[in-house]
């Protein structure tokens, strides 16, 4: 087969009805006009025009409209019907004697909500971590059905997050089956959603569950990276396994780590819908999570305070800005290392 | 003959075309949710006005609860709700009704017979609009399990016992029969304020501004306090979740694991289906505390939406559905308390209800009497949803131990006046 580089497929003569045919020589006329018109070095940003506003129109426009409803207050929707108020919003969310003492705080539930995400965020990201590497390192060693355990590690990332939060629910529950097996074993049910640390234990253990098998992926993808011959080689010098892991694969790891690191920590401080199932936020607020604070604030029983809502939303935005810059930039000195 | 046939063929093909109805169909569209069969009455009763009215299609989407009480507001304030909703939220959602009269066959007939609640759907400082009815009238009550009682050997309470002997009674029944939850109360303040004004809570100052937080309210809120100290109340109910968020014990009810279930009339017709004959279950009166033996008034109001795009179809299907044949059949039916002054007065019959559920409706319509004319006021209070979230989302946090009663008083007073405010700016 020999395939004709010379002449474009516009250019080769059509043989029938060749559609592609004819939307190129549809398109070409107006094209060249347009590149005539902006000279030929813009020509990508028309191509990329379609895309941006695209873009612009689902990300941006939202944006900037949620910075106006943090400027402005009241319980109207549209907003040309809410009153300016300037950094009024912000102004409430950061009424605080102290940050570390809630109840000092004008929006106690903001600050609740920001003390639990960070506890959340520290715990369950380091747990995440260490048992995703631990798996990652099993699963990468020549273990009889490998194939099986990844699939086992990786299928709980393709439930939704309600599912695995409802399943979860299920077990946890005063009848549920895990107080089914307590009390067979001899012991008492456990009510665990009523008791803070039992709520929050569970919250981070389901979370770990539900995402582990994705960041174990990342992982082992990184592992099967490591060329071989530097396992050999140690092998061949006598080096003890626990040298050769420090050493040689978690180095070579780290980038992959980096990226690990960001993403469970971008996705720990936007957690809402597994935590919001399972606990409601519960008992008290102590499983209440940033987003779900905004939610209640603007929607939850007619609460409509859309306004302070808007605001808290822009302070998790610069949050989750700066983790995302920190990415790019880990990111940028992996590649240039 | 072959031209013959292919005109045949087009002319045919025409006639499918350009083939218009004699009319011209409106649709209007109803936001409903159902407590129990409600939605398929009012299926069956819809059925008939279409055939009657075939230039109305009547479409209902059936929401779950949360839908209509978190999505739907959204969904009306930017235009893009339904023509008609059930709601239970009347005062909060008044703004977006639309003003029935000059599209109903005969307004004095809804003046006559849904006069007093026709307040609680209308704007502030509007005395005069038509924008629904009350499908149902239900009011706040609890339901016992009589069989509970009965294995336990213990007498049941009398009609105007307080709440403590209440409490005292069904903690002696849970502890002899192993239920895990002598009381339970639904997690709504709505639920609450019975017992609050009961104790005396005056709920409003001399002004008519929200005073909340006064002696009767504190009564109230410290003894749920020491249920669920005492264990009389579970904290799986009120401490298990956050903010204003409802969770009901019918559940838990229909399981036979509660012995006193603080809830309201709606749950009759789900205990009548769904119970059977597992256990007996009664209705009784209102407990009592110092001031009043109160329960709190509500219901869900069919409401019209000013957004409505054919005003007049939306008329003629409020006209048939509040028609006083129509509504009896519907509360028949539905086992709902009628919240239609002359069927009030000539009462309905429900021959499908078992005499469980047709003594509990006896028990509930004869609560409507008794309740007290602050608990009126405060369901037609405009922003008595903000007064209701304020309490329930304070009061579960100091019952899950996380601040103290007293803090939790001028939280809500806090959040109250701050959540006010935003609404009327």
């Amino acid at each position: 087969m020999t395939v004709d580089t010379q002449h474009p497929p516009a250019a080769r003569p059509m043989a029938g009805l060749d559609l592609w045919g004819v939307v190129v020589r549809l398109t070409d006329a107006p094209m060249r006009a347009v590149q005539r018109l902006l000279g030929e070095r813009r020509m990508p940003y028309v191509f990329l025009l379609p895309n941006l506003a695209f873009f612009g129109l689902f990300v941006f426009v939202p944006l900037g409209l949620n910075l106006w409803y943090s400027l402005t207050g009241g319980a109207a929707l549209f907003p040309s019907q809410r009153p300016y108020v300037g950094l009024q919003q912000y102004g409430f969310l950061f009424d605080c004697g102290n940050i570390l003492d809630v109840s000092s705080c004008r929006e106690d539930h903001f600050w609740r909500g920001v003390h639990n995400t960070l506890f959340f965020v520290v715990i369950q990201v380091s747990l995440m971590v260490l048992f995703s590497l631990a798996t990652a390192l099993v699963l990468n060693r020549p273990i009889r059905g490998r194939g099986f355990f990844r699939a086992v590690y990786f299928f709980p990332v393709l439930l939704s997050p309600v599912v695995v939060a409802l399943i979860w629910k299920w077990i946890l529950q005063r009848d549920g089956l895990l107080n089914a097996a307590i009390t067979t074993l001899g012991g008492q049910k456990i009510i665990f959603f009523v008791d803070p640390s039992w709520a929050m234990f569970w919250v981070i253990f389901v979370s770990i569950w539900a995402h582990m098998g994705f960041y174990t992926l990342i992982l082992l993808a990184g592992l099967q990276a490591i060329p071989r011959d530097l396992y050999e080689a140690a092998a061949m010098d006598g080096t003890r396994p626990m040298r050769v892991l420090l050493r040689i694969t978690l180095p070579l790891l780290w980038p992959n780590m980096i990226v690990v690191i960001v993403l469970a920590l971008i996705r720990g401080v936007q957690t809402f819908d597994e935590v919001f199932v399972l606990t409601g936020g519960g008992p008290g607020t102590s499983t209440l999570m940033v987003v779900q604070y905004i939610y209640e604030t603007a929607f939850a029983n007619q609460s409509q305070n859309f306004g302070l809502a808007a605001a808290a939303s822009v302070v998790l935005g610069v949050v989750l800005f700066v983790l995302t810059l920190l990415q790019l930039g880990l990111g940028r000195r992996k590649a240039g290392a | 003959m072959r031209w013959r046939y292919a005109l045949t063929a087009i002319l045919l093909v025409s006639a499918v075309l350009f083939a218009q109805p004699s009319f011209a169909q409106s649709t209007v569209r109803i936001a409903w949710y159902s407590d129990g069969n409600e939605g398929e009455v009012l299926l069956d009763l819809l059925k008939r006005f279409e055939a009657a009215n075939p230039d109305i299609k009547v479409v209902v989407d059936q929401m779950p609860y949360k839908a209509i009480s978190e999505t739907l507001p959204v969904q009306i304030a930017s235009g893009q709700g339904p023509d008609i909703a059930r709601v239970t939220d009347l005062g909060g959602l008044a703004r977006y009704t639309l003003d029935l009269r000059p599209y109903l066959k005969d307004p004095a007939y809804w003046e006559k017979n849904f006069g007093p609640f026709l307040a609680w759907m209308r704007p502030t400082g509007d005395t005069q609009s038509i924008p629904g009815f009350m499908t149902q009238l239900t009011v706040t009550g609890p339901f016992v399990n009589k069989t509970l009682f009965e294995q336990a050997g213990i007498t049941m309470p009398g009609p105007k016992a307080t709440w403590d002997e209440w409490a005292k009674a069904a903690k002696a029944v849970a502890d002899k029969v192993g239920a895990p939850f002598p009381i339970a109360i639904d997690r709504s303040a709505h639920r609450v304020f019975g017992m609050v004004i009961s104790d005396g809570g005056k709920v409003f100052d001399d002004k008519g501004e929200p005073a909340v937080t006064d002696a009767g309210f504190k009564a109230a809120a410290q003894r749920l306090y020491d249920w669920h100290k005492s264990g009389i109340m579970s904290r799986e109910l009120w401490g298990s979740v956050s903010g204003a968020t409802y969770r009901g014990a019918n559940e838990e009810f229909k399981n036979g694991q509660v012995v006193l279930y603080m809830s309201g009339s709606w749950q009759i017709a789900q205990f009548d289906k769904t119970i059977g004959d597992a256990f007996d279950w009664t209705a009784v009166p209102n407990p009592c505390g110092p001031s009043a033996c109160t329960g709190m008034p509500g219901g869900a109001g069919l409401i019209a939406i000013k957004t409505a795009k054919d005003p007049k179809a939306v008329g003629r299907v409020m006209d048939y559905l509040a028609s006083e044949d129509v509504l009896r059949e519907f509360d028949s039916r539905a086992l709902f308390v009628p919240g239609h002054l002359g069927l009030s007065a000539s009462g309905v019959d429900y021959p499908s209800a078992s005499p469980l559920a047709k003594q509990a409706l006896v028990v509930f319509t004869q609560d409507v009497g008794s309740v007290a004319p602050l608990a009126y006021r405060l369901q037609g209070y405009p922003y008595n949803r903000v007064i209701f979230n304020a309490v329930i989302s304070r009061l579960g946090q100091a019952i899950s131990g996380e601040i103290s009663l007293d803090e939790a008083y001028k939280r809500i007073d806090a959040d109250i006046a701050q959540e006010i405010a935003v609404r009327k700016k």
